[in-house]
């Protein structure tokens, strides 16, 4: 039998303020001074740092993400994400929403495949890359081919499509929203708008 | 933000108005609580609900949801009664002294020119009397009847403490005490800043109640300062930089604008934006216009851009109307105009009004296309889940394609904070499964359809073809790549503009900042005001040496702010007419004798001479405005407006309804409801706990804030016989959502107009998708109308009906 | 594993390193063991530490008790809105702290004041929970402060429980271990402050020795008494011989007012009596109990002791001594000497 396990099915009934007594005068003592000190084990050690910004709120506070492998050189998952006190604004500290920043990154409900939902399904399916890109590329030059308007009634050139609409993100990089910006702006779609106002 | 978030901690008086700083940015908040530990700071805080900003308050009051613009019109009339002006700043840095021509006016609370056919103002009279010099005229002793400052006078001597009690609800003796607070910081030597954020924007005069509050801050001097400035706090972490970016449908990048069919070739465009100054000597930096012009068009088509087609001008797309913000875009949808729409990171089925009518309006696209990293109710807009989301599944016959990105955990690049920071950031961690970079899905998706256009030709292939995509790899550009063309670089050699033999930048190389920009097609750049992020020294928004030499927290070489590496906005205004700082204990810069010197970048020429050039560069004056002419829709000075739906009539005026020149589309106007049936004041708001309508999909913050509830105050639950804890209904016209009520001491109702108010809050962070218990969003119930002068929804004041009620079924 | 020794921590504005260091705790350092009457001296006296929550700018975000989670990767239950901010709505052998809100009327002004208490483990300098812990070694109190439960000798008797004048432990209905906060054991020995201090965004929650902790206090509370918080006051009650968590309260003399906090906590008389002369009587009650061991306990669910078995042990304690006598026992001040 598992000493420990017998130990507490025989301290259960026991009663307070008798175990000291009854372990030592068994001489359990000395052994379980031995190992008192039982902290937990420091689950950041050998873990890799990288700095990044919490992608919530606009006061942008600095972060560490540990993560389990490095990403350049393979696989790396985040462990722990915490505030990084070199950074002038948040010097460490996290809100209820940055402390819990892995929690976002490993979602399950995190998106892992595309999906496509037909007309009148109750439900997603999967559809490769390559045929979703595909489905939107030939909706768009479809759509813009028949209901792009070049000129307006006086004649100027308008180049404006409406049938068209693209909500810009509000987390996404700069560098993303000037790829995003060239696209959109270049197609001609004037419905364009990011989430400034909510 | 004119300032930073560690700017905060120089502060003497903090006041926290259309906003709750402490929920929606804690980390930010922090130097708030600095100041108040270190400088002996205070902390106001007016707001309809006592929050958990209020919580930590020196003085709380509160306010009718919708009436801001009352209460801080009475503050500006309390604060020249009470000579609580920092005189010398108003005289020399506003527009004060400006004299106005004579056919502007206001009367039965609409200003002159109001046309209500057309419900729009003919602001042709709101503007400066301009001499023969072809200056605008002024009185530097303000006592022209017909300057700003005599117009102001005039204009807020009806907003008595007794006339905004009686709107507002805030009662006299709190609203004292308060002007008392602020009056204070009218001394040159005395801070306040104001922190705001939707509570300010979300109606439909936000954009002047945010004005109310800039004129009070100019007026008591503290734009500029130390500690000072109007402080938008922004509620996602790029949406700065998104704006910034252009990401809008009348913006191009830099807050140029786009074109409009008016302006049917290039020099028409150009004709009404050579900024001349309307002062002797003034800066009018916008006088640059055509050189950010035409280096963003290089950005945008290459060598395709070239003087001889106006620099690919016309396949901009021109507007025909002032906005395709969302509000139009769902409205046309909604009719069926609409087709094809893309949700990159967005969630507009819980983030925009009236959420039956963008079900009924997403049900009528042929294809939707969302990108994100998580599931999104907008995504499954089509999927019925009970009373969260009773839609008919099978006859919406739109195609949804759900694409996976990655998150920021996942990427590398720069993200603009609130204060104008480009922080850089570096990935982390693997992305699950297929997930892919917002990067590589947008240039996939144009790759293809430049090939279909290459192949097969179509409408207007010309932008598409011409599109400048000059990456290694064509479908997949480096956030470094992208950032490089966003700073600039010159295309040929770039000559000195005063001796054209030498020259400043080779071809090639990337300009050092916005300065060496031409608008001869020599240079290129994305974004004008980012132009400096990632020159020649390499890539300034990942610097992190984070030494603070004035102790000020101006931090200059952590990241790069836009302008220039400038942390304080409008800084010059921190120095007197000699250059010297109002505050010398908190000096930003000074001048001295030759040149501005000082722990920022001056937001002035360095050696303009202090006596001669006015601190707002950026306006022909010169100077700051008071009354802001005809640049916005709805007034040059803000006047009092209720919201759409209000439980009082305008004392103005009792036949007007809301903001008199917001755009309301028809089929909106019978949704609307009056205070006979719906007496309740609804008010949205977010809850510290969450962010937007992303951490419901996180497992502790869902465990921190479980669940969808209402807030109501103690008197409107016995009245309605509501159990703290129990179920409620809340409903109007356009919804109805059911919530768990919360009783508290903290919402009091309010008496207006000699009746009580009661306010419903109701927090925004749930919906039917994720970890968190389903619930309902706000928007349910919102109002789909926006700000008069930027469609932001009027989300922070609406009518609902309130009554104890059983779960939803799921 | 680096021959390194962490330092000890001296704040927790701290980046956590990834080196691996060894602990700067360690059996040397422990200086109260439950039931273990024969705990050596410790081997050095480490500085005391202490957590200080300043309630004047703690804004209620529960940042704390993200970071708790997040750290000690616990999981607590995803619940339901019962009419307040709170929640959890307790603490729970999951969640080791929970912001308490109080929406508190000046009875004389009628202005409203949002008392906001983070509640958890006051890391006592007499910790009743370690005095009435039966099992040895399950509860250990550091030279500097802390006092930590080490799972693997809990029995889940829940006497801690009884024993805590703060009502924080928490018994695991699944694990049948008792948890509450360790003021990041595993934190400290690699020189770091807990969590919750580290995130916690307005600085509310510090960390530091004692002595600083002090000092800083007296700063807030000058400040507060500015500020018409002419009660303003710090909490470090002397009825446990002081705490390791102590709190800034601005309404100083109405502690109760912050959801409860008690003005006088002391360790029950009870469990003082468990201390100290009771070897002869302990030996007797595991002659009475051991029949009952046999019959219901070692095989079915070890760790779980119910209500019965609780009142059913002290009953028995109470009948051997009397309860007078038990009262008597009670030794105010008997550290170290456990």
């Amino acid at each position: 039998m598992n000493i420990d396990l017998s130990r507490r099915g025989f301290l259960k009934l026991a009663g307070a303020g008798v175990v000291a007594t009854s372990l030592g005068s068994m001489g359990f003592g000395e052994a379980e001074a031995q190992e008192l000190a039982q902290i937990r084990p420091y689950k950041l050690a050998t873990l890799n740092e990288t700095r990044n910004t919490c992608p919530y709120c606009s006061v942008a506070c600095g972060i560490i993400m540990y993560t389990k492998g490095d990403v350049h050189q393979g696989q790396a998952d985040l462990i722990h994400v915490e505030g990084d006190v070199d950074h002038p604004t948040n010097r460490g500290t996290l809100c209820p929403k940055g402390s819990a920043l892995k929690d976002f990154v490993t979602s399950d409900t995190r998106l892992t495949e595309p999906k496509i939902r037909r007309p009148g399904s109750d439900s997603f399916e999967p559809i490769s890359w390559e045929d979703a890109l595909d489905r939107i590329a030939r909706a768009i030059k479809d759509d813009r081919d028949e209901n792009m308007v070049q000129f307006n009634e006086a004649g100027v050139p308008v180049n404006r499509w409406t049938t068209a609409g693209f909500l810009a993100a509000s987390a996404t990089t700069n560098e993303t929203a000037w790829a995003t910006f060239k696209v959109v702006k270049g197609m001609g779609i004037a419905g364009f708008d990011n989430q400034a106002r909510v | 933000m004119t300032n930073s978030w560690t700017d905060i901690k120089n502060t003497d008086l903090v006041i926290v108005m259309g906003g709750n700083a402490a929920e929606a940015h804690p980390c930010g908040f922090k130097w708030v609580t600095e100041a108040k530990a270190h400088r002996g700071a205070k902390l106001i805080v007016v707001d309809p609900r006592y929050t958990r900003t209020a919580a930590v308050s020196d003085y709380y009051a509160p306010i009718r949801p919708g009436t801001d613009i009352a209460w801080l019109m009475g503050m500006i009339r309390w604060m020249i009664e009470n000579d609580k002006v920092h005189w010398e700043y108003v005289r020399n840095f506003t527009n004060a002294a400006f004299i106005v021509q004579d056919g502007f006016g206001w009367s039965d609370g609409l200003f002159s020119g109001y046309d209500p056919e057309k419900r729009d103002y003919d602001r042709s009279t709101w503007d400066y009397v301009i001499g023969e010099d072809g200056f605008a005229e002024v009185d530097m002793t303000l006592e022209h009847p017909r300057c700003v400052w005599q117009l102001l006078k005039r204009h807020v001597d009806v907003y008595t403490p007794e006339f905004v009690e009686n709107i507002c609800g805030t009662p006299v003796e709190n609203y004292l005490h308060i002007a008392e607070m602020i009056g204070e910081t009218s001394a040159p030597d005395k801070t306040m800043t104001s922190m705001y954020a939707l509570g300010w924007t979300q109606h439909s005069k936000g954009s002047q109640n945010i004005r109310g509050m800039a004129m009070l801050q100019l007026i008591l001097g503290n734009i500029g300062m130390a500690g000072g400035g109007m402080n938008a706090l922004r509620g996602h972490s790029n949406i700065q930089g998104l704006t910034d970016m252009g990401l809008m449908s009348n913006l191009l990048t830099g807050y140029l604008s786009m074109p409009t069919e008016r302006e049917v070739d290039y020099p028409t465009y150009m004709s009404t934006r050579n900024f001349k100054p309307l002062r002797p000597g003034q800066t009018s930096y916008w006088q640059n216009y055509s050189k950010f012009m035409v280096s963003f068009m290089k950005a945008m088509y290459g060598d395709a851009a070239q003087a001889e087609n106006d620099w690919g001008y016309h396949w901009l797309p021109k507007l025909d109307v002032p906005n395709y913000d969302i509000l139009r875009m769902f409205e046309l949808m909604n009719d069926g105009h609409v087709n094809l729409y893309f949700c990159q990171g967005f969630n507009p089925l819980l983030a925009f009004p009236n959420r039956g009518k963008l079900t009924s309006a997403l049900s009528k696209l042929k294809l939707l296309v969302t990108i994100d990293p998580l599931e999104t109710e907008t995504s499954r807009f089509w999927e019925n889940h009970g009373e969260f989301n009773d839609v008919d599944t099978a006859s919406i016959q739109t195609e949804v394609i759900q694409l996976p990105s990655t998150c920021f955990a996942e990427d590398d690049g720069s993200l603009t904070n609130s204060g104008r920071w480009l922080q850089w950031h570096w990935k982390a961690a693997t992305p699950p499964g297929q997930a892919k970079l917002d990067t590589w899905i947008m240039s996939q998706i144009f790759v293809r359809v430049r090939e279909l256009y290459r192949k097969e030709g179509g409408s207007v292939p010309d932008p598409i073809l011409n599109l400048s995509w000059d990456y290694a790899d064509e479908g997949d550009p480096t956030p470094e790549e992208l950032a490089r063309e966003v700073n600039g670089r010159a295309l040929t050699a770039v000559y000195d503009s005063t001796d054209p033999t030498k020259v400043v930048v080779e071809a090639g190389k990337q300009v050092v900042n916005f300065s060496q920009l031409r608008d001869d097609g020599s240079t290129m750049c994305g974004c004008w005001i980012y132009s400096g992020c990632w020159n020649e020294d390499g890539n300034n928004m990942a610097r992190r040496d984070n030494e603070d030499p004035s102790g000020m927290g101006v931090y200059p070489n952590w990241t790069w702010s836009w302008p220039l590496n400038r942390r304080t906005l409008y800084n010059r205004a921190s120095a007197d007419m000699e250059g010297r700082p109002w505050d010398p204990t908190r000096p930003i810069i000074e001048w001295n004798g030759e040149r501005w010197v000082g722990s920022d970048v001056p937001d002035i020429s360095p050696t303009a001479r202090p006596q001669d050039v006015g601190p707002f560069i950026m306006n022909p004056e010169g100077t700051s405005r008071l009354f802001s002419r005809g640049m916005m829709r709805d007034g040059p000075f803000p006047t009092h407006m209720e919201p759409f739906e209000s439980p009082m009539q305008n004392v103005f005026n009792a036949e007007m309804r809301g903001n008199p020149v917001a755009r309301v589309f028809e089929a909106d106007v019978a949704d609307l409801g009056t205070s006979d049936e719906f007496p309740y004041v609804g008010t949205s708001y977010r809850l510290t706990e969450h962010f937007h309508y992303w951490t419901k999909h996180n497992r502790v913050n869902s465990v921190l804030q479980p669940e969808f509830f209402v807030e109501l105050s103690v008197q409107l639950a016995e009245e309605k016989g509501i159990q703290n804890g129990g179920w409620v209904r809340v409903w109007n016209k356009r919804g109805s959502v059911k919530a768990k009520a919360v009783v508290t001491k903290r919402i009091k109702p309010l008496i207006c107009d000699g009746k009580p108010v009661h306010v419903v809050g109701v927090p925004l962070h749930w919906g039917f998708t994720g970890n968190a218990k389903k619930g309902y969003g706000p928007n349910s119930l919102t109002v789909f109308i926006g700000d008069a002068n930027i469609e932001t929804p009027e989300s922070k004041a609406f009518l609902v009906n309130i009554e104890p009620s059983e779960e939803p079924v799921a | 594993m680096s021959e390194h020794t962490a330092p000890p921590p001296t704040t927790a504005v701290s980046n956590p390193p990834v080196e691996a260091l060894a602990p700067n705790l360690g059996d040397g350092d422990i200086v109260l063991a439950s039931a273990t009457p024969d705990l050596p001296p410790p081997t050095r006296q480490l500085d005391k530490l202490a957590k200080l929550i300043d309630i004047s700018k703690c804004i209620g975000c529960k940042a704390c008790q993200s970071a708790c989670i997040e750290w000690n990767d616990t999981h607590p239950e995803i619940g339901v809105n019962f009419g307040s901010y709170e929640n959890p709505h307790d603490l729970t052998s999951e969640m080791f702290t929970l912001m308490r809100f109080n929406e508190y009327e000046d009875p004389e002004t009628g202005d409203l004041d949002w008392l906001i208490r983070k509640d958890g483990c006051m890391h006592c300098e007499d910790p009743g929970c370690l005095k009435a812990c039966p099992s040895p070694g399950a509860i250990v109190k550091y030279s500097n402060g802390i006092v930590d439960f080490i799972h693997d000798k809990c029995i889940g008797c829940g006497y801690c429980i009884s024993g805590c004048p703060f009502d924080i432990p928490r018994m695991s209905p699944t694990k049948h271990v008792v948890s509450k906060c360790t003021l990041c054991s595993d934190r400290v020995a690699v020189g770091q402050g807990p969590a919750c201090a580290k995130a916690c965004p307005t600085q509310a929650i510090v960390f530091g020795t004692k002595d600083d902790m002090i000092a800083h206090a007296e700063e807030r509370i000058a400040d507060l008494n500015t500020r018409g918080y002419d009660k303003a006051s710090l909490y470090d009650p002397a009825g446990v011989g002081g705490t390791h968590v102590m709190y800034v309260l601005p309404i100083g003399d109405k502690p109760e007012e912050y959801s409860g906090l008690p003005a006088d906590p002391k360790i029950s008389n009870v469990v003082q009596g468990w201390k100290g002369p009771t070897k002869s009587v302990g030996m007797a009650a595991i002659g009475l109990a051991a029949v009952g061991a046999v019959l219901h306990s070692i095989f079915s669910k070890p760790n779980r002791v119910t209500e019965h078995d609780r009142v059913e042990a002290e009953e028995m304690v109470d009948d051997i001594l009397g309860p007078e006598e038990t009262a008597e026992l009670a030794t105010p001040n008997d550290e170290g000497k456990a």
